[in-house]
């Protein structure tokens, strides 16, 4: 039992559990709070295999900027307790079965594929090529450039659609 | 024992913890009385006076009385939230301290190598927004869980304002990455090392060609940590006090340490990212420079013996002799041979966060507090637009010097 490992099993289960926390709380503030901690678990996730600048990224623009602007929503809106109602009678009935099924399936996956077979090896000891960030950079703006920018403009479009929608009702 | 050997990090970095936890506290502590001192003295009063000599004891006395008080816990109040958000907003505060480093990446201690910092990380910077974009929650629901409407309106004010300060802290500090290369705090601070070509007297730190990146950096950084001018999400005079109105006891207490380890984080960065952190603004040949922390004690050793002599009366002059006897001692050991050049680099270090603490409490007893709508229009309009601006001329500057 090395200290990687045993701390990969602890975020894991933080990140699981509030990941269970967030569908199960009845406050929509503790649900934001609960997919801030599986933020928070997952950056911590992505440290341990090396790449540091993606976990410190994961945390500043989820964890810092989308969810504080979710509880200022909240927090601003004044939401009370949601209400329960009866399950559909799809989710009653074949929800379960399938949650199980595809638990299983994303298990067998990762035990016989060859991408999934590197990734639990991975998962366990942080990888001897840390990804720096000049490489990171290198790629993002030369190899996946078109990529890149075609994703800048489509977060334009909807910024400005977003303004567009705000704008209407105070005319 | 045999984990513990074969991981002798584990221990080096657990005493580094505990020197860092025990040096801040008291920094934390005698930083509300060097504040009240100097705010005080700005305003030609005398500040805390009556507590020990020159008021030294006030610290403490304040601290008994935090503990003494009685402990309220609303009814009405999210209880998990109500006290978890003051952990959460201390010990955030305090684990940013980790990431600086206060000496050269390498120095001998009993001929040891060790770093003076407890954790070198790669995206060291990064890393450090990282940590302090979470304290938002920390003061954001405080806010939401007392359950209050004052302290409801200081965290939805908190939480608009950290976001809009946010992102010109961060772009004002890219201009600085951009010429240093690196987000690894030693590397950013090794690249200010020397002197310019032409002026051959001012040192190459990032202030120089960053000047106006600093300046959107220290006032973004009075706004993210919620100090005066910007001190609205606990504006008294509106809001009554703000996030913190339903808090009481050691849990206040938490919020006003937090508020002070937020701005001793931000002025090591500062320190750091604009004035070359642990660089000595002398040269490197000038050896003698090392005795400069020993001597400097020495003098305010002999300055305050002199004090105690002169004005001081009954038990006041025995608590200012102690002091005195302190300072004369710590300074004695600087001068011995192995320590000397240890403590060269955090002496550069911190007495440049000493200033830039200075700064920030000038400013807090020199100017009015803002009206939200011009905080606002003030972040979004002219200090963004000015640190885009920053940002496109270093970039620009960058390509012409190296093309």
């Amino acid at each position: 039992m090395s200290i990687p490992f045993i701390m990969f099993f602890v975020f894991a289960l933080v990140a699981v559990g509030a990941a269970i926390m967030l569908i199960l709380a009845r406050e929509p503030i503790h649900s934001a709070l609960s997919l801030v901690l599986v933020m928070v678990a997952l950056a911590a996730l992505y440290l341990m295999l090396g790449a540091e600048f993606i976990s410190a990224v994961q945390v500043i623009v989820y964890a810092g900027a989308v969810m504080v602007l979710f509880v200022f929503v909240i927090m601003l809106l004044n939401a009370g307790v949601e209400e329960r109602t009866n399950f559909s009678h799809m989710a009653k009935y074949a929800g379960l079965p399938l949650a199980i099924f595809l638990l299983f399936g994303l298990a067998h996956w990762m035990a016989h594929s060859a991408i999934g077979a590197t990734v639990a090896n991975g998962a366990g000891a942080p990888s001897q090529a840390a990804v720096s960030t000049r490489e990171l950079s290198t790629m993002l703006f030369q190899k996946y450039l078109f990529p890149f920018e075609a994703t800048s403009i489509l977060i334009l479009i909807a910024i400005l659609g977003a303004l567009v929608l705000a704008k209407k009702g105070t005319e | 024992m045999e984990f513990v050997a074969q991981h002798p990090i584990l221990v080096v970095s657990l005493v580094k913890i505990v020197v860092l936890l025990f040096v801040l506290m008291t920094a934390l502590a005698y930083l509300s009385w060097f504040e009240r001192k100097v705010i005080a003295h700005i305003q030609s009063r005398w500040g805390p006076y009556y507590v020990g000599a020159h008021g030294l004891l006030q610290p403490l006395a304040d601290g008994v009385k935090f503990l003494f008080k009685e402990d309220l816990t609303l009814p009405a109040a999210d209880k998990v939230l109500y006290i978890l958000s003051p952990f959460l907003a201390l010990s955030l505060a305090m684990t940013t301290l980790a990431l600086i480093p206060f000496g050269p990446a390498t120095v001998y201690i009993f001929g040891q190598p060790t770093q003076l910092v407890v954790a070198n990380v790669d995206v060291g910077l990064l890393f450090l927004f990282a940590i302090t974009s979470i304290g938002v929650y920390g003061v954001a629901l405080a806010g939401w869980s007392s359950n209050s409407k004052y302290s409801l309106l200081g965290g939805l004010r908190s939480s608009a304002q950290m976001i809009s300060y946010e992102v010109s802290l961060t772009l004002s500090v890219v201009g600085v990455l951009l010429l240093a290369g690196s987000f690894n705090f030693n590397e950013i601070i090794e690249h200010q090392q020397g002197y310019f070509q032409y002026l051959p007297f001012i040192p190459r730190w990032n202030v120089f060609p960053q000047i106006v990146g600093f300046m959107c950096y220290f006032i973004s950084a009075i706004a993210e940590t919620n100090r005066a001018p910007f001190d609205l999400p606990e504006g008294e005079t509106e809001l009554v006090g703000g996030f913190h109105t339903e808090y009481s006891s050691f849990k206040f207490a938490m919020f006003f340490m937090a508020e002070y380890g937020n701005m001793i984080t931000v002025s090591c960065l500062a320190t750091i990212l604009f004035f070359g952190g642990w660089l000595s603004p002398l040269p490197d040949s000038w050896t003698w420079q090392q005795y400069l922390p020993g001597v400097g004690l020495l003098l305010s050793a002999l300055y305050l013996a002199y004090d105690t002599v002169r004005n001081m009366r009954g038990i006041g002059r025995i608590q200012l002799a102690v002091v005195t006897l302190l300072a004369g001692g710590i300074g004695l050991l600087c001068l011995l041979p192995g320590v000397a050049p240890v403590v060269l680099g955090p002496f550069w270090f911190l007495g440049k966060v000493f200033f830039i603490i200075f700064f920030y409490v000038w400013t807090r007893s020199t100017l009015p507090r803002m009206r939200y709508d011009q905080l606002m229009s003030f972040g979004w309009k002219l200090l963004l637009p000015v640190s885009l601006l920053n940002l496109v001329a270093t970039a620009l500057w960058i390509v012409v010097r190296h093309p």
